[in-house]
């Protein structure tokens, strides 16, 4: 083993890790604000890629307008799916809410089977296909610049919630309902932002995911992965699943390189199912304290 | 009709089938199962077997998810573990049936102890995604060992009773349907006693449970073993009707399956386990009913078929949870109700 391989892989790693954490981050900032546990949040990835697809070659738009166009899709999806599906939960058990979510993922999966077939598809071209190279080691156009998108994303999220209003309200919300309603904070637009948001990061993403590895109805096994980063960084940190993130791309992407490609999925699982003995709340979780 | 229930002693009270309507109808229904092969097509018997091996598995998931509230995403690796030690012994040992079934089921439980060990520590969502990871783990064992027979699986001969080959849905159908029914009769009595009681306690408030003097801890994996012991003989019986154990018959969508099905038939009632799984195996097959007779209309009918039914699992999912969220053993029991005093007063 040479000191450039590894360092390629450890690249393609934490370019992969990028857009696990900018998912991540989607999926921290809806259980933040209103405590879903959004398990469709693979498929919803997926649809953003699916939409992509439709608007750039179905439609024949530039990329450049189909793009924000399928984030913007992401996010109408997002404002349905919680005035719909997650606004007359409220109050149910967490179990019933997430089950919901599973619901939606399975029919947004056969929806976009029944619109586009079961195959693989490849998005169109529209990214610079430039080598880039860091010292030595090579690095993937498309991860390259997933990378430093999903950066660019996560940095202005970051902002967001330090220094504009919504963002606070945000976090007020997340911190104490009742409070923050007391104080004159609209809670349930917040939850409503907060999807939209989610939705539309997730939809980017998907973007971003299938221009490097194609779209298929499949994809949203994605989201089995971005559950895990988010269960090792904490369910309501941020941080953690930026952490979490790098960390479950970087340990993919080596032990598919010296594993196996069949070892990944099961060696971020038992990472997991170690880390979950020793940090029941994940790396930066909020350690709650129960009540009678 | 029935007028109302007058019980004279304690023993009346607690029976569990406490008035003569209800244990009519389970005469009846018992005589409708046992008639069932002699006048249903292959099909049929095969789909009944089917609901029968579901039933089974989801009872067990309502025990651990209905009952005790900790939520499992491995009702299926649970079955899959049952369904390999069977193949594994019928095909090395050779032995009968009954102690490969009985083998596999209690070395689920096994697992499933093993896998519940976290529930004390990590509740809700992080227990769930523990079971997944733990269903990753005997996935990914099962497919590259070579006692599992790798990504090719096993495939075994069927089970023998008498010098008898139970190779067929009207055969196998003497050996599932009676041991579901024994399941589930288990299931009910189970909840009489102090163990099930245990279960609900913990279920509704498990702190509360606790400072009453119940030991979480062993009755949490107690709740595990039993939901695994019978995922475990379901597979067992599964193996045994399929006879192809493979690493993909048990994914990960099927132990969503078995969730769903307790959600649409009503978590925490045996009724609602029951109608839930044999509801929610016949939905598909309604479908391709569907799917049939809309081919003459739209040619593309059966294309759509795998994406419909995917759809329409989800929309079941979402639609019990958002309009009937007790599931179909509420309409039920709405229906009984109203029938009560039919028809001097609707």
């Amino acid at each position: 083993m040479d000191a450039l391989f590894l360092a390629e892989v450890t690249l393609a790693g934490l370019g992969a890790g990028a857009l696990y954490a900018l998912t991540g981050v989607a999926f921290v900032l809806i259980y933040k604000a209103t405590r879903v546990v959004n398990l469709a949040i693979g498929e919803i990835l997926m649809l953003g890629g699916y939409a992509f697809l439709g608007f750039a070659a179905g439609l024949g738009l530039s990329p450049w307008l189909a793009l924000p166009l399928a984030i913007a899709a992401g996010g109408a999806l997002g404002w349905l799916v919680e005035r719909a599906l997650i606004r007359p939960m409220l109050g149910e058990s967490p179990i019933s809410v997430f089950m919901v979510t599973i619901g939606l993922g399975s029919i947004l999966t056969g929806v976009v089977q029944l619109g586009w077939g079961a195959d693989p598809l490849r998005l169109p071209e529209f990214m610079p296909s430039a080598p880039v190279f860091i010292g030595e080691a090579y690095l993937a156009p498309k991860v390259a610049i997933g990378f430093v998108a999903a950066a660019v994303v996560i940095g202005l999220f970051l902002a967001l919630f330090r220094f504009s209003r919504g963002g606070v309200a945000l976090k007020a919300t997340a911190a104490d309902q009742g409070a923050a309603y007391s104080v004159g904070i609209d809670v349930p637009r917040v939850f409503s932002v907060a999807w939209i948001l989610a939705c539309a990061t997730a939809a980017g993403a998907g973007v971003l995911v299938g221009a490097i590895g194609g779209i298929s109805p499949t994809m949203g096994v994605f989201g089995l992965s971005v559950l895990v980063v988010v269960i090792i960084g904490g369910l309501d940190s941020i941080a953690g699943a930026l952490v979490g993130g790098l960390l479950i791309g970087l340990v993919e992407a080596l032990a598919g390189a010296f594993l196996g490609g069949e070892f990944k999925l099961v060696v971020t699982f038992a990472l997991l199912l170690v880390l979950l003995m020793v940090r029941p709340y994940g790396l930066f979780g909020t350690h709650e304290i129960e009540r009678l | 009709m029935r007028i109302g229930t007058l019980k004279t002693s304690y023993a009346a009270d607690e029976a569990l089938f406490d008035s003569s309507v209800q244990r009519t109808l389970l005469v009846l229904l018992a005589l409708g199962a046992i008639a069932f092969p002699f006048v249903a097509s292959p099909y049929w018997l095969f789909l009944a077997c089917l609901c029968a091996i579901n039933v089974a598995s989801a009872t067990g998931l309502n025990l651990l998810t209905g009952y005790t509230g900790l939520v499992s995403l491995g009702q299926a690796a649970f079955m899959s573990v049952g369904a390999y030690t069977v193949a594994v012994l019928e095909i090395r040992l050779g032995t009968p049936f009954f102690i490969n079934l009985l083998v596999g089921a209690g070395f689920a439980a096994a697992i499933g102890v093993l896998v519940g060990i976290p529930s004390l520590k990590v509740k809700g969502l992080y227990l769930a995604i523990a079971t997944i990871a733990a269903s990753v783990i005997l996935h990914f064992l099962f497919s590259h060992w070579s006692l599992t027979g790798e990504s090719r699986g096993l495939s075994m001969p069927p089970a023998r009773l008498f010098g008898l080959n139970l190779d067929q849905p009207f055969l196998l159908y003497w050996l599932i349907m009676p041991v579901t029914c024994l399941m589930v009769l288990g299931a009910a009595n189970l909840l009489r006693t102090r163990i099930g009681r245990a279960f609900i306690a913990i279920r509704d408030r498990d702190i509360s449970a606790e400072v009453l003097g119940i030991p979480l801890l062993r009755y949490k994996l107690t709740s595990f073993a039993i939901s695994s012991f019978y995922a475990g003989l379901a597979g067992g019986l599964w193996a045994y009707f399929f006879r192809v154990v493979t690493p993909e018959s048990f994914p990960l969508v099927n132990s969503i399956f078995y969730l769903a099905a307790i959600i649409v038939g009503g978590m925490g009632t045996i009724l609602g386990g029951i109608l839930g799984a044999v509801f929610m195996t016949l939905v598909p097959e309604l479908l391709k009913f569907v799917a049939n007779w809309a081919t003459p209309f739209y040619p593309d009918a059966l294309a759509a078929l795998a994406p419909v039914r995917t759809i329409v699992f989800g929309g079941l999912i979402v639609g019990f949870l958002i309009f009937e969220p007790r599931g179909l053993a509420e309409i039920w029991r709405r229906l009984r109700r109203f029938f009560h005093l039919w028809p001097f007063r609707t």
